[in-house]
């Protein structure tokens, strides 16, 4: 069926079943294991490249006490599902330490933190649902300040509308928790992104893998072994908005089988290795990314902005090649374009194709890439058609 | 986390310093901060590596973040880099240049439209942070600090 049709016949399907289904098509026909991605401006009014879809979580147990919230970024590059308190109404039951201390956490990404209290949730995504699952509430009200050691972290807080640039975060990355084993540990090998926060301020405290933020999708009933996303093909210089499809599960459907598809097993980190001439970098598939982000101005000769250093300013339209190499050994050329970003900026668009910039550390495949393309995200430990996860696939 | 065993065309020449009670930070700070540093961090220095005109420090702390520092003739700690899991303590490792680099991503995540990797340029200082979850990495140096003939891809 043409994805565009049944982009429509979705977005009428959610209108007429509030509650999901516990199957794989509605009676409708539609397939239940997928969403509408749209990529707009979104709740700041001037995001671009940026996927957002809509959440809705509920009371654990409870038909009731539920609320949608649109404008969430899906992000392929972290795991849990991360909600602004500014953005939520329902006053989720939140996760206390044996003890009965508040459990907050602080969690790094690239450009920043996010702070706020971890609270136990329904999740629901399209027809998918996820019951009792640990999410993270940004900037709750009545929160202690974020200590010292969780400022001294990365980079800017990220706790409000502006400076999130979403009403929250869906993590449907490679990792089933956001920590892992490693924030179950005592003492200084721990990583130290939960707190218990008490009467006598903040301390880092040991979280086990199953009170640790959790991937939704590996804790969905079926389709739960990663996802699939599906985003139109875009015409430089770029378009005001689109739509795109999130399919949960790899090969669980008809709608989300991997066909012909590279398959890009990872290291332990997460990554595969890319190569740009004879740089090679660690490379990974981040739809969080708004950009192409690989290496500087002394690896490609390709000035950045003189006002945003973020971006690459390049005087003509360029084709670059980069080829990824899973640790499997699969290797794949991908060919991409970047142009001045001085010239996008200034658009409505809230699609820009050949938007890119430097960091000499990683390969990050941002957004632009899932352009034109279905891009697959296997989760760690999970068995696909394509082998187990983590993976990723296009 | 990618940690190279050994550094190409590089020469390890000693493995251990003494340890100072000075506690300046360390970039920008003197030989001694990066024994600060390793101390800070509950960390091991895995090894000091000569390299043309400056000196690298290799420090891998409790949690497995390893940070490197990069200390040139003159005794200025020009450059650092981290990789892995999560942050280092920035607060720590950038010392005096931490508050200006702070403001500076605070306006950055106010003004930018989406998510990306950092990048901090204040002429002075330049700090780039990127990466996903649990697999993070950057660098901070000082353009004016650096050795002569020693580019910024030699900072990785």
């Amino acid at each position: 069926m043409n994805r565009w049709i049944i982009i429509g016949m979705l977005v009428v399907a959610q209108h007429v079943t509030p509650q999901c289904g516990n199957g794989s098509s509605s009676s409708s026909g539609v397939p239940q294991n997928m969403v509408v991605i749209n990529l707009n401006a979104g709740p700041t009014g001037d995001a671009f490249n940026v996927p957002f879809v809509s959440v809705t979580v509920c009371l654990p147990g409870q038909t009731s006490g539920c609320q949608t919230i649109d404008g969430v970024e899906v992000d392929t590059g972290s795991s849990g599902l991360r909600l602004l308190s500014s953005a939520l109404t329902v006053a989720l039951p939140r996760q206390t330490t044996s003890s009965g201390s508040a459990v907050v956490e602080c969690f790094p990404f690239q450009d920043g933190y996010t702070w706020g209290p971890v609270a136990t949730a329904d999740i629901r995504v399209g027809s998918e649902q996820a019951g009792s699952v640990p999410i993270q509430i940004i900037g709750a009200s009545g929160t202690p300040a974020a200590p010292d050691s969780c400022t001294s972290s990365g980079g800017a807080a990220e706790n409000t509308l502006d400076t999130l640039g979403a009403n929250g975060i869906l993590g449907v990355g490679i990792f089933r928790q956001d920590c892992g084993p490693a924030c179950g540990f005592v003492g200084s090998s721990n990583p130290g992104l939960y707190y218990a926060c008490g009467s006598s301020g903040c301390q880092i405290t040991t979280e086990s893998l199953t009170q640790q933020l959790q991937n939704p999708v590996w804790m969905f009933p079926q389709d739960n072994n990663g996802v699939l996303i599906q985003l139109p093909n875009v015409t430089p210089p770029g378009q005001v908005q689109a739509s795109g499809l999130l399919f949960f599960g790899i090969g669980t459907q008809s709608n989300n089988a991997l066909g012909n598809a590279n398959v890009f097993t990872l290291d332990n980190s997460g990554n595969m290795t890319t190569t740009f001439g004879s740089t090679r970098s660690p490379g990974f598939i981040d739809s969080g990314s708004n950009g192409y982000y690989f290496l500087d101005t002394a690896n490609t000769q390709i000035p950045t902005c003189a006002d945003i250093k973020d971006f690459y300013c390049p005087t003509g339209t360029l084709t670059l090649s980069a080829g990824n190499i899973g640790a499997n050994g699969r290797s794949n050329t991908v060919s991409f374009s970047i142009a001045n970003a001085d010239n996008f900026l200034n658009l409505p668009d809230s699609l820009l194709p050949q938007i890119g910039g430097p960091f000499a550390g990683y390969f990050d495949w941002g957004l632009p890439f899932f352009y034109g393309r279905s891009v697959f995200t296997a989760i760690e430990g999970q068995s696909t058609s394509g082998g187990v996860g983590p993976y990723f696939a296009y | 986390m990618r940690v190279p065993r050994r550094i190409f065309g590089l020469t390890i020449v000693a493995a251990c310093l003494a340890v100072s009670p000075d506690v300046q930070a360390s970039l920008g700070g003197s030989p001694s901060s990066v024994q600060d540093d390793r101390v800070h961090m509950q960390g091991a220095l895995r090894q000091v590596v000569r390299s043309g005109p400056f000196t690298l420090h290799e420090l891998q702390s409790a949690s497995g973040v390893v940070v490197r520092e990069y200390v040139s003739d003159a005794g200025t700690v020009f450059a650092v880099t981290w990789q892995g899991a999560t942050f280092p303590d920035m607060r720590q490792l950038l010392g005096p240049y931490f508050d200006r680099y702070h403001a500076e991503a605070d306006r950055l995540a106010r003004s930018r439209r989406g998510h990306g990797p950092l990048t901090v340029d204040l002429g002075d200082l330049v700090v780039q942070s990127a990466g996903h979850n649990r697999s993070f990495s950057g660098r901070a140096y000082l353009p004016g600090s650096m050795p002569q003939g020693v580019g910024i891809e030699s900072i990785r």
